[in-house]
């Protein structure tokens, strides 16, 4: 039948495989926006009686802009807040490369903040070199192993990963309490808290508050995608992900590569929550917590499971959220609005199939496993293999 | 439905065609998948259509069903045009389907699928499957065929399901059937008594277009041949002033051999040993049930059998896919019972896999992946766990060229190429190098005359060389024709094993459908010469 790649330019292709990439995420976000406004203008109208402003929402989004881009002290907070999202994503889109619907980064990533604080102050009394690199490690560790429960749960039963990760973010949950009320108590402290990281917090080298893991979260992008493509263990991963079966034939054993697969989407959750908690705030107590696991999920999808799309898509969602802040004060707009859009992306994400339809994009495919598959047909449990 | 001919309709020309289509045009980017095609069809005409895959036929049936929308050309039925904007305006003309793969639900009851989107209501709000049941018994009795309407779907044989999609279009009462690739799945006697079936119906005034690439089958039951290559029509004939010879060349554009000449075999030392094999389905039935055989080098071995008769899991066993219950497998005189894909891979085994998209190619990556999917891990394509993407590419473009896969790049994905190139891109990366023995499960299924006349070359060629090939097909034809030796598989079981060269076919047919009437049955590890 017809094969509409046959007889074009090696150019023509280049563009519009491009395309085919980047038409749902960036479509998805475009329409996040547009709803978005509509949003200002009504409830600005409905909500506070003001009188009808259709230049409202450029206002407000220019102010969102400004407030993540307008000066080097924010996009400093921009990359801070990038950094978690960043390597969590990453670590969820090499899960979805794999077929795995890895719900557990925000589990992961609290249990990287638990483990880095607890070898942090474990190792207060050395030199704040191996402090850091130990710190770091451990929450590492820790992550790793909230990605290697369910992955080995995946592989020897065939429990489905989403199941499971639910159950470990409770089971973080329950154990960040604990530890933030019984072992890691700082002595004397009115609220339950751990003591401070001290010498194993990340040092500050971009104005006040850029801390060094904005650079390893940045140097992990290239090491993801080399992992991904241009390894054996990468290929087996897709492989898994994108045909089980056809992998099962090429010899690759899907049960180990899942529990490894977990076990490095954990690692990177887990290392998120380590650069949070050494390099922003050095302490933990029982409010600790964030949407990072969550909105990593968002990125991964947002990023096609691309380090570099999920670098970009991190970027974006960061900005959002050093932006927020400045475009309530400057615009009026409250903060919540970057909720409302990122909820959207993911709903547009979700609906891209409709999307592709409505907008008739032909030839704009899900290529890979590139996450909207992996949730799409996530309860058949296939990779089990 | 009363003929209304048009008022500028020329009067000599007695009979109205049933449907014509006129200058049907259909671009794609890049591709005119129909060029001006013009075919008609006369009430009560079985009228073939002809060409490879990629050829144009299933757009141009999408066309007709509502599927696609042409670029340019006239559809008339009984003389009048007609716009066709969906399957449900295809239906209201009565227009009907049989698609490749059947659209049928396996845990519904025969009456249950042909009712299924035209229920016959007994009131507002309840299905009447009496009445349904009852029609079908009658539908099915007048055109001479039996089918029990409460059975579920699941518990039918493939030529029985076929029955049931034909009968699903004669309950909407269809006028025009269209049947794509009908007898791809059925056995030699089923295909019979289809064809006994698709007759009846053109008896009865219904016109029948039938798609295929089987040249036999088409000379059999067309009234008319229509050959289509790359979006145009080629030419028209007449069975009776044709043969295969011609339609193939038609069809494929060149000389094709329709039949190979696969030379004397040298059979060597025993590369594959099986003893009292045991194989489980899926489901946990016993579907090979004591396999004894031998495959020498430089011979081929073919398996026929009508498919489900416990072909695929044997040969799922044999590759490492599947488990062995019990028995015993060895590969030149090493026991690798039970051993993992890889190790047998390693050992020098190429397989091309039954389901193609399933175990054969992972689609949606480029076709350099593909071709080293079973050796990506070791030099010169990986050093350690780094890949060398520099080799991979090199190793693709040479396998590319020399199996003839066509393609515009080595980079795109896999899916993007037609079954056959798929099938190629298989056989360019199991039949390289030297091979110990080369498990081919259906190897040519689904494929074009070029294509199955290419692959077949192969084969013998590894034969040549001193493979021993394990050939399993449904296709009898293909069996008789490449095979040094003939086992035949009935319920599990290798019941006859026969000299490929004087092996009859009918025999072979028979051996198939029952199980037994093989004499001068030969032993399981006799060599045909």
């Amino acid at each position: 039948m017809s094969r509409p790649s046959e007889g074009r330019s090696p150019v023509a292709s280049i563009v519009s495989s491009v395309w085919s990439l980047i038409a749902v995420p960036l479509l998805a976000v475009l329409m996040a926006l547009v709803v978005g406004a509509v949003v200002i203008v009504l409830s600005s109208v409905l909500v506070l009686k003001n009188p009808f402003d259709p230049t409202l929402p450029l206002t407000a989004y220019s102010a969102l802009a400004l407030g993540a881009f307008g000066s080097y002290d924010s996009v400093v907070s921009t990359l801070v807040l990038t950094t978690p999202l960043l390597l969590a994503g990453l670590g969820v889109g090499i899960g979805f490369r794999a077929g795995l619907f890895n719900i557990g980064a925000q589990g992961q990533f609290l249990m990287g903040a638990v483990g880095s604080v607890a070898v942090a102050v474990w190792f207060a009394h050395t030199p704040a070199v191996i402090a850091i690199i130990a710190a770091l490690l451990g929450g590492m560790i820790a992550g790793a192993a909230w990605g290697f429960v369910p992955g080995l749960l995946k592989a020897t039963s065939g429990a489905h990963e989403v199941v499971t990760t639910i159950m470990m973010n409770y089971i973080a949950l329950a154990v960040l309490a604990w530890i933030v009320i019984g072992p890691l108590r700082q002595p004397g402290s009115v609220s339950p808290a751990t003591p401070s990281v001290g010498v194993a917090a990340l040092p500050i080298v971009l104005d006040r508050s850029g801390h060094i893991g904005i650079f390893i979260a940045f140097l992990a992008v290239p090491i993801a995608w080399f992992l991904l493509f241009r390894t054996t263990r990468g290929f087996e991963i897709r492989a898994v992900g994108a045909n089980p079966d056809a992998a099962r034939y090429a010899g690759v054993k899907p049960r180990r590569l899942i529990v490894l697969t977990m076990s490095i989407a954990g690692m990177l959750a887990g290392l998120a929550g380590a650069t949070t908690i050494l390099g922003v705030t050095h302490q933990m107590n029982t409010t600790f917590s964030t949407s990072v696991g969550f909105d990593s999920i968002t990125v991964a999808l947002l990023g096609r499971s691309n380090p570099i799309g999920v670098m970009v898509a991190a970027l974006l969602f960061g900005a959002m959220r050093a932006g927020a802040g400045p475009m309530q004060i400057n615009a009026g707009i409250p903060v919540e609005l970057v909720d409302f859009i990122q909820a959207l992306i993911l709903l547009f994400l979700i609906a891209n199939v409709a999307l592709r339809r409505l907008l008739r994009l032909r030839g704009v495919s899900g290529a890979e496993q590139t996450g909207f598959e992996t949730i799409t047909r996530s309860y058949g449990g296939e990779t089990t293999g | 439905m009363t003929s209304g001919f048009p008022a500028t309709a020329d009067a000599a020309r007695a009979p109205v065609p049933k449907l014509e289509m006129r200058g049907i045009t259909k671009r794609y980017p890049g591709v005119t998948a129909n060029d001006h095609i013009d075919l008609d069809l006369q009430p009560g005409e079985i009228h073939a259509l002809l060409g490879e895959n990629g050829a144009g036929k299933t757009t141009l049936m999408n066309i007709l069903y509502g599927l696609a929308v042409p670029d340019e050309g006239q559809i008339l039925i009984d003389g009048t045009p007609v716009r066709i904007a969906g399957p449900s305006d295809a239906i209201a003309r009565g227009i009907e389907m049989v698609h490749q793969h059947f659209m049928l639900i396996p845990v519904l009851s025969v009456a249950e699928n042909v009712v299924l989107g035209a229920e016959t209501m007994a009131n507002p709000i309840f299905l009447d499957l009496r009445e349904a049941s009852r029609r079908i018994r009658k539908l099915a009795g007048k055109f001479g065929f039996e089918l029990d309407p409460d059975a579920k779907v699941q518990s039918l044989s493939v030529g029985q399901q076929q029955r049931v999609e034909i009968l699903k279009m004669l309950y909407r009462d269809a006028q025009i059937l269209v049947l794509d690739e009908p007898t791809a799945v059925l056995t030699p006697s089923e295909t019979e008594e289809i064809f006994v079936l698709l007759r009846n119906l053109a008896k009865d005034g219904r016109s029948i277009i039938f798609i295929s690439h089987k040249l036999q089958e088409v000379l059999e039951i067309a009234d008319r041949i229509t050959v289509i290559r790359r979006g145009r029509v080629i030419g028209e004939r007449i069975p009776a002033k044709t043969n295969a010879k011609e339609l193939a060349e038609l069809m494929v554009g060149r000389a094709v051999l329709l039949t190979i000449d696969r030379g004397q075999s040298h059979p060597t030392d025993v590369r594959l040993k099986v003893e009292g094999l045991r194989v489980r389905d899926d489901r946990g039935g016993e579907v090979v049930r004591g396999v004894d055989l031998e495959i020498r080098g430089g011979e081929i071995l073919g398996i026929a059998g009508v498919a489900g008769n416990g072909q695929d899991e044997l040969v799922e066993a044999l590759v490492g896919l599947r488990k062995v219950a019990s028995g015993r497998v060895s590969l030149a005189g090493r026991d690798v019972t039970g051993a993992s894909p890889r190790t047998i891979n390693e050992a020098n085994v190429g397989y091309v896999p039954g389901d193609r998209q399933r175990f054969g190619l992972i689609l949606p990556f480029p076709l350099t992946d593909n071709l080293v999917l079973t050796s990506y891990y070791k030099p010169p394509f990986a050093h350690g766990l780094i890949r060398d993407e520099g080799a991979i590419l090199a190793a693709a473009r040479d396998r590319i060229r020399e199996y003839d896969v066509r393609t515009p790049s080595p980079l795109v994905p896999a899916q993007t190429l037609s079954g056959g190139n798929q099938q190629k891109l298989i056989v360019a990366r199991e039949f390289v190098g030297d091979t110990t023995l080369l498990v081919l499960d259906q190897p040519t299924r689904g494929l074009d005359v070029g294509s199955i006349e290419f692959i077949h070359k192969r084969i013998i060629e590894k034969r040549n060389v001193g493979a021993a090939v394990l050939l399993v097909s449904a296709e009898l034809d293909e069996v008789m024709e490449l095979s040094d030796r003939i086992a035949v598989m009935y319920r599990g079981k290798l019941v006859a094993f026969l000299d490929g060269r004087t092996a009859d076919k009918y025999q072979v047919g028979l051996l198939m459908a029952t199980g037994e009437g093989g004499s001068g049955v030969a032993d399981a590890t006799g060599s045909a010469s």
